[in-house]
């Protein structure tokens, strides 16, 4: 559970906010700004992965200020919305886990990369705990990454052989070229 | 001799032994017969002859039905017979029963004697005829009196509760029965009706010339009354086309204030309503009422008919389209940020089902954005596109 001290947009007490629009303009504005509230939500909270079986429990999606829960389908149509723009991505098949991408995968692969290009760790061995937990990049905006959201970022890195994943042994690495 | 059949002597419902002769034979026509000496038993149905003691035993016996016989006459014996023997002559109507099994199947005659070789010991001509007369065979079967002997209901118990809530029931499915029976005969002579208005109103279609306006119309209103489709409606449009012009007129002359007083519509169930309650008699059926709100357009009255997209239709005032509808509702829903369809129904005196109509259309005209909660559904102006981020 993430308790943050986010501010809310003012949809959020707006009560249609939580009822799928039926009429297409209503909704796409509708849409945009609950795409642009889970982002913004899971960024503060370093939010990695949602639950759709568990949105009652997040208070994005739950306001008991007015009573109003938004219905897990539209959850579940919002995120795929989200999926198109590279912003999520579901783990399972029946789309109930999401990994949730506040800064899509290639941002992260960027942000990581110029990281390390800027240290001159180029050629060197990094762990993925040291990558993520370390005290050297304590105040990159990836510290902390999940581990999984790490992986695939370091993937796309991979594809450009920028660098090489090493996920053999339990002491798993990455080798930047 | 045709006629006469194989039977059993046994008696059949309601026929009686009325007397009984020996030493008979029958004569086919003029022919003598093998059956001779014979026994004659005179019932109230049929003539029977067996061979002695054959009939006492229930062995198969001839019989002949009193239905065949046409009338009996006596022969007179000649006046140099010094025997007893009298004969009958029986006069037999024709008849076509040619597969039952017969003593003899073919015969020339249209008669037969009974020979009574010891004469009668009993009046056989006076029976016979009286017999005849009164036509036994005819009489139907009494219906059966009823046994009336009062039942002893046993009323101990839970099962004597139950047995007479059963009889209870039992006596209820039977009245509902016969007042279905009645209904479907209702339901078949309609369908007869049904059949005689159509023949009626072709006609009518095809004299169309012959027949006045008033009169067709007239016609129409009793079919109409009877809940019958009148073909003439639809086909002979021609002939209707000015009764519903006149209608739609009376409409609009009446509708006009009361539809312009309740926000401009009004549904076609209450139209229906208030016109025939101001009619009071000659009540508008609500397809001519359908009909005449379809033409009022294009007579350029000022109501028109409008159907809604969930086929709700309504008349509303010609001025009214439905972007002014969804602008007028959305000013409505600013006054108190939210409203419900009840809310707006009540505020403008309007039915709910009419005012939730009005709040779709202004909800398609991005005028407003609904909340739908376990309070209901809601309606509030649409801050989604009129509040800047």
């Amino acid at each position: 559970m993430v308790e943050t001290n986010i501010e809310w947009p003012w949809q959020y007490n707006f009560p249609p906010f939580f009822t799928l629009q039926l009429n297409p303009e209503t909704r796409a504005k509708q849409f945009q700004a609950w795409k642009n509230l889970i982002l913004d939500y899971c960024k503060k909270g370093k939010l990695y992965i949602i639950d759709v079986r568990e949105s009652s429990h997040i208070a994005l999606f739950n306001n008991s200020n007015i009573n109003r829960k938004l219905d897990q389908s539209v959850i579940i149509s919002i995120l795929s919305e989200l999926q198109r723009t590279g912003h999520a991505a579901p783990v399972d098949k029946s789309k109930q886990r999401w990994e949730i991408y506040w800064h899509t995968l290639d941002e992260w692969a960027n942000m990581i990369y110029d990281c390390i290009s800027s240290r001159g760790l180029q050629n060197s061995v990094l762990t993925l705990y040291e990558l993520s937990q370390g005290e050297d990049v304590q105040n990159e905006e990836f510290y902390g990454i999940q581990h999984e959201v790490l992986v695939k970022a370091l993937q796309i890195l991979e594809k450009d052989r920028k660098c090489e994943l090493i996920l053999s042994d339990s002491d798993e690495g990455v080798k930047f070229f | 001799m045709n006629r006469f059949k194989y039977a059993s002597p046994l008696l059949i419902d309601n026929e009686n032994t009325l007397l009984c002769e020996n030493n008979v034979r029958l004569y086919d026509g003029e022919v003598k017969t093998n059956f001779e000496g014979g026994e004659l038993i005179i019932t109230t149905h049929r003539i029977l002859w067996g061979r002695p003691g054959a009939i006492a035993r229930g062995e198969t016996c001839l019989a002949l039905m009193h239905e065949l016989i046409v009338y009996i006459e006596e022969e007179t014996p000649s006046a140099f017979s010094f025997k007893r023997s009298r004969k009958i002559l029986i006069h037999l109507s024709e008849h076509n029963d040619n597969d039952a099994s017969k003593p003899i199947s073919y015969s020339m005659y249209n008669f037969v004697k009974l020979s009574f070789r010891d004469g009668y010991s009993n009046n056989v001509l006076g029976t016979l005829s009286q017999c005849l007369q009164v036509r036994y065979w005819e009489a139907k079967l009494l219906p059966q009196i009823q046994d009336n002997a009062p039942q002893i209901k046993l009323r101990t118990g839970i099962i004597g509760i139950e047995r007479s809530l059963q009889e209870k029931q039992k006596a209820a499915d039977e009245n509902l029965n016969t007042a279905f029976q009645d209904l479907s005969k209702l339901m078949s002579m309609a369908k007869d009706m049904v059949k005689l208005a159509n023949a009626i109103s072709t006609k009518i279609k095809d004299k169309q010339g012959d027949i006045t306006e008033d009169e067709t119309i007239r016609f129409k209103s009793y079919l109409m009354s009877l809940g019958i489709d009148d073909p003439v409606t639809r086909d002979g449009y021609k002939s209707s086309n000015q009764y519903y012009k006149g209608v739609a007129k009376e409409l609009s002359d009446f509708l006009y204030k009361y539809i312009e007083d309740m926000g401009g519509m009004m549904t076609l169930t209450d139209v229906y309503c208030r016109i025939n309650r101001a009619r009071g008699l000659e009540l508008l059926s609500p397809e001519d009422i359908l009909s005449a709100c379809k033409l009022m357009e294009s007579l350029q009255l000022p109501l028109k008919l409008f159907e809604f997209s969930s086929g709700v239709k309504v008349l509303q005032l010609s001025s009214l389209d439905s972007e002014s509808i969804a602008n007028a509702t959305s000013l409505l829903i600013e006054d108190d940020g939210s409203i419900s369809a009840e809310e707006l129904g009540k505020k403008l005196g309007i039915s709910i089902t009419l005012a939730k109509e009005r709040l779709l259309t202004a909800e398609k005209y991005g005028k407003c954005c609904r909340d739908d909660s376990i309070e209901g559904l809601r309606f509030y102006s649409n801050l989604f596109l009129t509040k800047e981020e």
